[in-house]
């Protein structure tokens, strides 16, 4: 018998504002498998943010079910962790006090903590060390280059050995050699501790870069159009994006891209 | 690659200043370099005396002033005329100006404390903040020299109205600006928290209080020194001691180089403590203040 996905969105809805606000998902249905790593890509404002904040419980769907490990989604998950575009560390903690962040609030680690710190710190340590960032924990954040920024966050948002990793845009602020960098280290990051993984991202690259299967979500109201997996072997390098798979199947995603944008178009258009 | 290349570049940094061996620097580079950080020290020395310059020819161009238009006493005492007033008025000077800043310091602590209290709630509830904030704003534009006769009606005359304005006068702006401190932390930030199960005070805990600090200090600034002219302005009204009450007595009879001893004193005081609170925050929320010259790594 196959294994129950570690993600259930079925057919939800999502209003913002109750009647008179925007309608941002219709009739929004997918899962994710456990380890996996999706994903959601889709012309701007499609709905892709609120699909991540309905999976971690932050807001509740309007109608629909989001069934995480199994449990319908009622309140905020205690099991995920989360990187957005904006780094968001806090500047008046160390780059190891913004890691250790997690630990504080998560149990049954915040209980431990004032008698394990030193195994905790431990931890951050060698986190840090596997994004690059060894020698740089005393530091912070603001004495630090925006790539490395986002590797602090990525440490944050994996320290507590979340089951749900979610990432909205998390590379979108930096340039291309920085961004391309933090693929392959968080493809690493997913190597070593297989969360799952739900990435928003609108850089069809990336998604075909870090992705086992992609979801292309219609402009808004949202729905997931199409999905498209990625056959490439682990781990994946900067050459394979030169292959014609890659390409095409960037190519390709772009075509339903497009084509959502233009319906969106059409629809303004009546 | 990129990596190794942010890491030397940021380490670095911090050894800007020394020259490095592996830097290939000529002799009349070191000088004109020695040069350009010398004219820096130059600089920054100036800005420091330059205040205490600027206060001391004031002093000197208005005792000037006095001498060469013959100006009589009783319209504007000269500063060396107000310094004899202050040596021969010394005791009393000392005494009321210890009450002002007695009574200054009791309303300025309360203020704070029902400044933060507030501003925390208000800040972290849109709810409260909506029904609050018009209150709030109503009674801010109460001027509060209004104010004093009721409280003499309700406290008599004495220490307690000087107290309670200085308090009013001051709690208004700690708890809006803790309040702004509270309610603008970044949504993405409060996610991240919640989405690890943090509950709404352990947010406020770890991220609304230690972000609101930065405000917080900037509104000491302000509430300390209206706190004296709360406290001032009810001693003028409404005191028996106090350099406020003081102020009054000597105007009444005249001494109007003693009025100004007690403004050149007022000013002292709300100096000095406008110094401490900046010297505070400097010490606690120096992760807010950072110059340019502390980043490193500028991607």
């Amino acid at each position: 018998m196959k294994e129950r996905p570690f993600v259930e969105i079925d057919r939800v809805w999502m209003r913002y504002n109750g009647t008179g606000g925007t309608l941002a998902l219709r009739n929004a249905s997918l899962t994710v498998e456990r380890e996996e790593f999706v994903a959601v890509v889709g012309p701007s404002g499609c709905g892709k943010s609120t699909l991540m904040r309905l999976v971690t419980g932050l807001w509740p769907a309007s109608s629909g079910s989001v069934i995480v490990a199994g449990k319908e989604v009622d309140r905020p998950l205690s099991i995920a962790g989360m990187a957005f575009q904006n780094p968001t560390l806090l500047p008046w903690r160390s780059i190891l006090n913004n890691v250790m962040l997690p630990f504080e609030v998560v149990e049954p680690h915040a209980g431990r903590l004032r008698r394990d710190r030193a195994s905790y710190e431990k931890q951050c340590l060698e986190l840090l060390e596997l994004v690059g960032l060894k020698g740089f924990e005393a530091k912070n954040p603001w004495q630090l280059s925006g790539g490395m920024q986002q590797r602090a966050s990525l440490c944050r948002a994996l320290i507590h050995q979340p089951q749900l990793l979610m990432l909205d845009e998390p590379f979108a602020a930096l340039d291309v050699f920085t961004r391309e960098d933090l693929w392959s280290v968080l493809q690493n990051l997913w190597m070593v501790r297989k969360p799952t993984v739900i990435l928003v991202t609108h850089d069809l690259r990336e998604a075909a870069f870090l992705a086992d299967r992609i979801l292309v979500m219609t402009s808004r109201p949202g729905r997931i159009m199409i999905e498209r997996k990625v056959e490439l072997p682990r781990p994946r390098t900067t050459e394979m994006t030169y292959t014609p798979y890659f390409q095409d199947l960037v190519q390709d995603l772009r075509g339903h891209i497009d084509r959502a944008r233009q319906g969106e178009e059409m629809a303004h258009a009546h | 690659m990129h990596t190794e290349a942010a890491a030397t570049f940021a380490g670095n940094i911090p050894g800007g200043q020394s020259a490095r061996t592996d830097d290939p620097m000529q002799d009349e580079d070191f000088a004109r370099d020695a040069a350009i950080v010398a004219a820096a020290v130059r600089r920054k020395r100036l800005m420091r005396v330059l205040p205490w310059l600027v206060i001391a020819g004031m002093v000197v161009l208005w005792e000037i002033v006095v001498r060469v238009f013959d100006i009589p006493e009783f319209v504007l005492p000269a500063p060396s005329v107000v310094a004899q007033s202050i040596s021969k008025w010394w005791n009393p000077i000392i005494m009321n100006a210890g009450q002002t800043l007695k009574t200054t310091l009791v309303g300025f602590l309360m203020a704070n404390l029902l400044g933060l209290t507030l501003g925390v709630i208000v800040g972290s509830s849109t709810l409260v903040y909506h029904g609050l904030y018009p209150l709030l704003i109503a009674f801010n534009s109460i001027p509060k020299v209004a104010v004093v006769p009721i409280l003499v009606i309700w406290f008599g005359i004495g220490t307690a109205p000087a107290i309670i304005t200085a308090f009013l006068i001051s709690f208004f702006p700690i708890t809006v600006n803790v309040a702004a401190g509270i309610a603008t932390v970044e949504p993405e930030l409060r996610d991240v928290l919640r989405a690890l199960g943090a509950h709404p005070l352990k947010i406020v805990r770890k991220v609304g209080l230690p972000r609101a600090m930065p405000y917080y200090f900037a509104s000491l600034k302000i509430a300390i020194t209206s706190s004296f002219l709360g406290s001032i302005l009810a001693e003028t009204v409404a005191g028996q001691s106090g350099i406020g009450h003081l102020m009054i007595v000597a105007s009444s009879r005249f001494e109007v180089p003693l009025v100004f001893a007690g403004l050149v004193v007022t000013a002292a005081m709300s100096v000095t403590m406008y110094t401490i609170a900046t010297l505070i925050e400097t010490r606690t929320i120096g992760w807010a203040m950072r110059s340019q010259g502390d980043m490193a790594g500028g991607v």
